[in-house]
This record gives C-alpha cells, structure tokens and sequence, in this order.
C-alpha cells in the first residue's frame, strides 16, 4: 500500500500500544514467575523424550507427574529428572521405571547438580537444533520451490478425524489452490492434560494434534509442494492445557503456522487465566525460535457477541496479542493477529462497516500477516446465500490488503466440509481474487467518509476499554467478563493445580535458552 | 383439495428438482452418463446434466435437474412433536429474568469412569457445536461444569450446595451399559438425598441412549445425537420456568 488509507489520530494510536503494554505487563510478570506441568514436560519433549505407556499416556507426563509428587515442580523439574538419570541409559527407561514407582527424585547439589545441568542442557540443547534445523530447511525449501504468488495466501481447513484421509485431502486442496493446510483438531484436545502419541485414525470433528500427525502431513506437503511448486505451509493448533508442549512438536516437526490466541482458553475453554498465560508465553518463545507464524483468535468474540457492538474488542484483543507476542520475542512478520467478517447482513450498510473494521486492523499492524476469517455465525445452512456471503468476504480481504485469507464454506454450520464444498469455495476465492487483483489502488475512502469515521469511532472505544483494563488490572477484567460475556476468575477453571510459583532456585533449560535468546 | 404433492419448479405439478453431487471418477463420457444413471435411479425421469467439472484428476462434480417420479400424501407424513416449545438464547433469557426472578442454575459433569467430555463442553461451554452458542452464552443461565470422571456422591453434594435448577449428565462410553449403570445410580442417589419438590431436573445426553427411557432410567430427559445447546435451554425453561412456580 502506498500510504495510509485511513486518518487515524497518531496520538491515539500510539496511547493504545501504550496501554496494551502497561494492561499487558502484569501479566507477563506472572508468567516470568511462575511455571506450569505442560512448560515442564515441554522441556522433557525437548529433551527427546517420545512415547506413551499402554494406556497411551505419554512417557512425559508419567515422568513429569512422578517428580511432582515426589519434589513438586517450582524447582524445575529438569534437575531432579537428569540427575536420577545417571542410573539409566535414556529417558524413555526412567520414565518406565519412574511410573512403576522405583525411582526416588531429589534435588541434587554441588558436582551432581553440575552433572545433572550439564546432561540436561545438552538433551533440551538438542531439541532446539532440531527447531533450528527445520526452520532452516523451511528457508531453504521456500528459497528453492518459492512463496505463493499471490496475496493474500489462500488457507484451507482439513478435518476428517483420520490423518491418512487428511493427507490426501489436503494435497488435493493444495492442487486445488491452497497455500496454507490447517488440519483442525479433534473437539476438546484442548481440555486433555496430555498430548496423544502417534498417528490417529479417530476424532471428534478434528484430527488430534501428535508429533507423528505433525510429521506424516509435513512430509506429504512437501512432496506436493514440489508439485504445485509454492511451497505449502502447514497449521495447526497450540491451545488448550498442551500449549508449551505442543509448541515444542510443531517447531520440531516444522509446521508453519499455529493458532495461539492469548486469551482464547480461558475465555471459551474455561482454563485458568494464570496456566494460560504461563504456558502461553513459554509457546510463543518456542515459535519465535521456531519462525512459526502464530494466528490469533479474535474472530471468536465476533460470534459470541455483536461484531458491531463488541468491534473494539478485537481491536484491544490484537493489541493485547501483539504486545505479549513482542515481548515473547516474535516480530512483527509472525503475528497473524485475527479478525473477522462477522456482522449481521441484516444490518444495512455491513459490508462498508466490514470494510472499516478490517482497513483499521489493517493501518494498526502494517507489518502483521493478518488472518481474515469468514462468515460463520450468519450462515444458516441456506448454501446459496452463503455462498454469495463468501463472495463480500473475498472482496473485503482483497479491497483491504489482508495477507491470510480462511476460505469461507457455504456449507459452514452445515457439514464438516465436503469435497465439492471446498472447490466451490475455491473457485469462489479465486474469481474474486482475479476480477479484483489490483482493486485496492483504486480504492480510496475519502477522509471524513463513513469508513474514515467508523474507523476512527472503534479506535477510540478500543482505547477506552484498554484504559479500563489498566485501571482494573487485565486479570480482573477478565474475571468481570470484559471480554466475551465470560467471567474468569484467575483462581478459577482448568489446569490451575499443574501451576506452581517458581522457587528461588528454579531451573529450567529451556526457558533459560528462551530467555536468553540465541545460543 | 388435492394433499398429493410434488415439487415445484415453474410449473404446477412439473416435478422439478435440481441435486448436486461428486461421483468418485475422472470426468469423461462414461462419468457423465454415470451420473445421468444415478439420476435415474433416484427417480429423476429426464434428468438434465447441467454441469459436470472435474475436482482434481479422479473425481467430477455434477449438477443435475430432473422431473421426480415421486409423490408425496401430506396425508401420510407423520411427525414426530417435540414436547417443547423452541426458544432463542433472548427468550430464555428473558423468561428466566421476569417470570424467575433470579438466574437458573445447571450443574454439568460425565460421571462414573467417563473422561469423555465432548457432549457436556459442547453444550455448556461458549464455543459451542456447529455455530451454536453453548448454555454459558447464557446470560441468565449460571452454569457449573463439573468436567469429567465426576463421582456420583460429588455431583450430588456439588449440585446442592449450587442450589442446581436441573443437574446436566453427559455419557458418552458404553461398553456393558456403563452409560444406563451409570444414570440409574445417579437418578436413585438425587432421590434418596432430596424430597421430590427440591430435586433439580436431571437430564441426561449421550449419542447412544434411546429417548423414551427417561422413566425406566429414573430421569426427566434424555437427549441424543444432534442435541444442540438451544435445545436444552429451551427443554429447561419450559419445565422450570413455565411449567413450574419456582420453589420457595
């Protein structure tokens, strides 16, 4: 874009980032000083610990609940675990033994202690150059096959339960014209304190997120990107109690993108506001290593509340995101901060309020790829208006500069996506796409305008709300229901007892890598 | 007048119908006609093969238009009535705020062994199922969700030290009848520790009960696959709100 489109009062703009910080600091204080069961076994996955016991829990959670028991976690649980590792050949057989109950854990001191640093140090240091090595071969592999050609990148959702279903699907949606594969998660892995193991064949409505799903669909993408010759990227999902451990997979097995939203979990999966934010900032330091592009979720409380009444909301949301993700160490380039098209078609003049809202997101984060997301909660099963639906929400994403672009089902709300929905769907985008490629140089909403004005409007409630935040500390806001209609207590919801304050001498070689930056 | 009825295109009685469909085959001659069979068989006489597109190389998408051969008896349609009247989210909302006075409150769990909570979360946490808010949206509705694996004696403390309106139970394993093990002791529990006019409603959901088992299984309701939130919410304002002068 050649110059800003919009009007905004600078002044204001920069008073939002200023209150995002002040609203976000507390928090991130709790984060700094606090550690979770997920950030502990995160480590251990790190460490190369893989596999799961019979009733298919994970070797990292049995290892790490039976440090818990004996020392707790505020000291790290790396100490205990790679000192008591001097009587075993790896990992996986201390965790064998560890969850029959025949390993006793304790906190070394002096030259173990030194010993026990020294082994853990290189095990996490070796999972890290695996995240180093697959981000490296991503450059390469985008270097050598190139980027899509056009923008925004064209992203596709895959959600059969099974991944050897999925895989096919998603190299056909590849062929199709998808630039980017998300391969929707199983309803409520979220909510499981574990991640499964191995390749899955059942779902709910998703394909449960696993290191070897993550692998077998990175590999199968490869081979089509080579094919359709853009290299395409691969999505999926750290959220929920599983986040920091999930983060540290998706680097590993160099996936692409993941949907990270600070607030998302505790808002609409009731997990505890400290656990998410804690695991939160230790999966945004891992895709910061790990050159994932993180995606946002504020499309979320455009279908819980009115997109038009509630449109500031996502302007703070994004502020917030961008602000925790700044001092997670991701830059601007990896934050696909979220929004939507989301407001009632009934309402007259929508798609210019569309337009608004979308253009504002769009000034505030120059740099940010953002994620535009389609219609769901006004398609109604009636395919044909949805489809027509789908129409203005391609031509919003390309009047306004939007970089990702969720492609719209007419079949949203209907059926998990079939066959011939997603080429319609496609064929949709891409019509669109091509009739209006260079629409948005002609495309100049006059300064005192109804978009300029709407714009302006939003910004400025989005600056009092944030006001209100910092004034009632961002916890309590959420425990208010600020945000959503959710009320949240910080001592309330999911995971709170896997969250421990971290001691005087706590240790954690991952989080000191990430803290520290590169090695 | 006539109760035979057939579809409309323009003309009375014409009988059109268009469908669309994906045959698993690369477009050719043969996938054409094989589409053009298919019609047929549906019982499309004259079917027209307005558009056939290949979906990548083995499979073609169709749309077809046709004359149906069938007829319908409104006579003949039976249906099956729900027993309460459907209301949106503000409806609820609004019943519970002027003729209860005060918020209702549903206390949610799997109980027994059953870590399955996709039912209960997607009828009571926000997010939902397939677009649809779930009972938290609500704001007259309080909602406690208890999660998964919850022991029979809890949910009945929990649910009245909560003051539970109607006690929400979502099994989704079945293996021995777990799920019917599992309701009876939890239907026999709240009427051994509650008189009947301080007992919350207790209803029941899980894709493999039958409907019209509430009584045998000592429950008020039972839901099945393709329950939705609104539902529930409408099943629970018409029994507690307006069927029943809430208790002193």
């Amino acid at each position: 874009m050649t110059g800003p489109l919009l009007p905004l009062d600078a002044g204001l703009v920069a008073r939002a980032r200023a209150l995002a910080a002040k609203a976000a600091q507390p928090v991130v204080d709790l984060a700094r000083s606090h550690t979770t069961v997920s950030v502990e076994r995160a480590t251990l996955r790190l460490a190369g610990l893989t596999g799961a016991d019979p009733d298919g829990i994970p070797w990292v959670n049995r290892l790490a609940d039976a440090v818990q028991d004996q020392v707790g976690i505020e000291h790290g649980i790396a100490l205990p675990v790679f000192h008591a590792l001097k009587d075993f050949p790896d990992l996986e057989r201390l965790a064998h033994a560890a969850a029959a109950g025949g390993v006793r854990f304790e906190l070394a001191k002096d030259q173990a202690a030194r010993a026990a640093r020294d082994r853990a140090n290189a095990a996490v240091g070796q999972g890290f150059d695996r995240i180093d090595a697959s981000r490296a071969r991503r450059s390469r592999l985008v270097g050598e096959i190139g980027d899509p050609p056009q923008r925004p990148w064209i992203y596709l959702i895959v959600a059969t339960g099974d991944i050897y279903e999925d895989i096919p699907q998603a190299q056909a949606a590849a062929k199709a014209g998808a630039d980017v594969i998300a391969v929707i998660r199983s309803t409520g892995q979220s909510l499981l304190d574990y991640v499964p193991e191995g390749a899955t064949r059942e779902g709910f409505a998703g394909t449960y997120a696993t290191g070897e799903n993550f692998r077998l669909m990175r590999a199968a993408l490869d081979e089509t990107s080579r094919e359709v010759g853009r290299y395409i990227r691969l999505t999926n999902y750290a959220s929920g109690l599983c986040m920091p451990e999930i983060a540290a997979l998706a680097g590993m097995h160099r996936l692409d993108m993941m949907l990270n939203d600070s607030m998302y979990g505790i808002l609409f999966r009731d997990i505890n506001p400290i656990r998410t934010f804690v695991d939160q900032r230790f999966s945004r330091q891992v895709h910061a290593r790990a050159g994932i592009i993180i995606n946002t979720g504020e499309d979320n409380y455009l279908t819980t509340a009115d997109a038009v009444e509630a449109a500031h909301t996502v302007t703070v949301s994004q502020l917030l995101n961008e602000r925790f993700a700044h001092e997670a160490g991701l830059p601007d380039e990896l934050l696909g901060l979220g929004h939507a098209f989301e407001i009632n078609p009934e309402v007259p003049e929508s798609f210019r309020l569309e337009l608004a809202h979308a253009l504002l997101a769009r000034q505030l984060f120059p740099d940010a790829p953002l994620k535009w997301m389609p219609p769901t909660k006004h398609m109604t099963g009636d395919v044909f208006r949805g489809n027509l639906l789908d129409g203005f929400f391609n031509l919003a994403g390309v009047m306004t500069g939007q970089s990702i672009l969720l492609v719209g089902m007419m079949t949203e709300a209907v059926v998990t996506p079939w066959l011939s929905d997603r080429d319609i769907a496609l064929q949709n985008v891409r019509y669109v796409l091509s009739a209006c490629a260079g629409l948005a140089e002609d495309f100049h909403p006059p300064a005192d305008g109804f978009i300029a004005n709407r714009a302006n409007h939003v910004l400025g409630e989005a600056v009092a709300l944030l006001g209100k935040i910092v004034d009632d500390g961002l916890l309590n806001a959420i425990a208010d229901g600020t945000f959503g209609i959710m009320k949240r207590p910080a001592d309330g919801g999911r995971g709170l007892d896997g969250v421990a304050k971290r001691a005087d001498d706590y240790w954690n070689p991952a989080a000191s890598i990430l803290d520290g930056g590169a090695e | 007048m006539s109760r035979i009825v057939r579809p409309y295109g323009d003309t009375t009685g014409d009988g059109m119908v268009q469908m669309s469909f994906t045959l698993p085959v690369p477009h050719d001659k043969r996938a054409e006609g094989a589409a053009l069979q298919l019609a047929a068989k549906m019982g499309l006489d004259g079917a027209m093969l307005v558009h056939a597109k290949p979906i990548g190389e083995n499979y073609t998408f169709f749309v077809v238009y046709g004359a149906t051969t069938h007829l319908v008896n409104l006579d003949d349609v039976k249906v099956v009535e729900r027993d309460y009247p459907h209301f949106t989210p503000k409806e609820v909302n609004d019943a519970v705020r002027e003729k209860l006075g005060r918020k209702l409150t549903v206390v949610g769990a799997c109980i027994g062994t059953d870590a399955h909570t996709v039912g209960i979360d997607a009828i009571l946490n926000i997010k939902g199922v397939a677009g649809e808010k779930g009972l938290e949206y609500y704001r007259e509705l309080r909602v406690v969700n208890l999660g998964a694996q919850v022991a029979v004696p809890d949910l009945v403390n929990r649910a009245v030290d909560e003051g539970a309106d109607a006690v929400l139970v979502s099994q989704v394993v079945t293996q021995k009848d777990a799920h019917l093990h599992n309701t009876r002791e939890m239907s026999a529990a709240f009427r051994e520790a509650l008189p009947p006019g301080k007992r919350p409603l207790l209803v029941v959901g899980g894709p493999r009960f039958d409907e019209s088992a509430a009584a045998d299984l000592g429950v008020d309701r039972i839901f099945t696959r393709g329950t939705m939130p609104s539902d529930v919410a409408s099943y629970l304002v018409h029994r507690l709100v307006f069927e029943r002068q809430p208790a002193e």
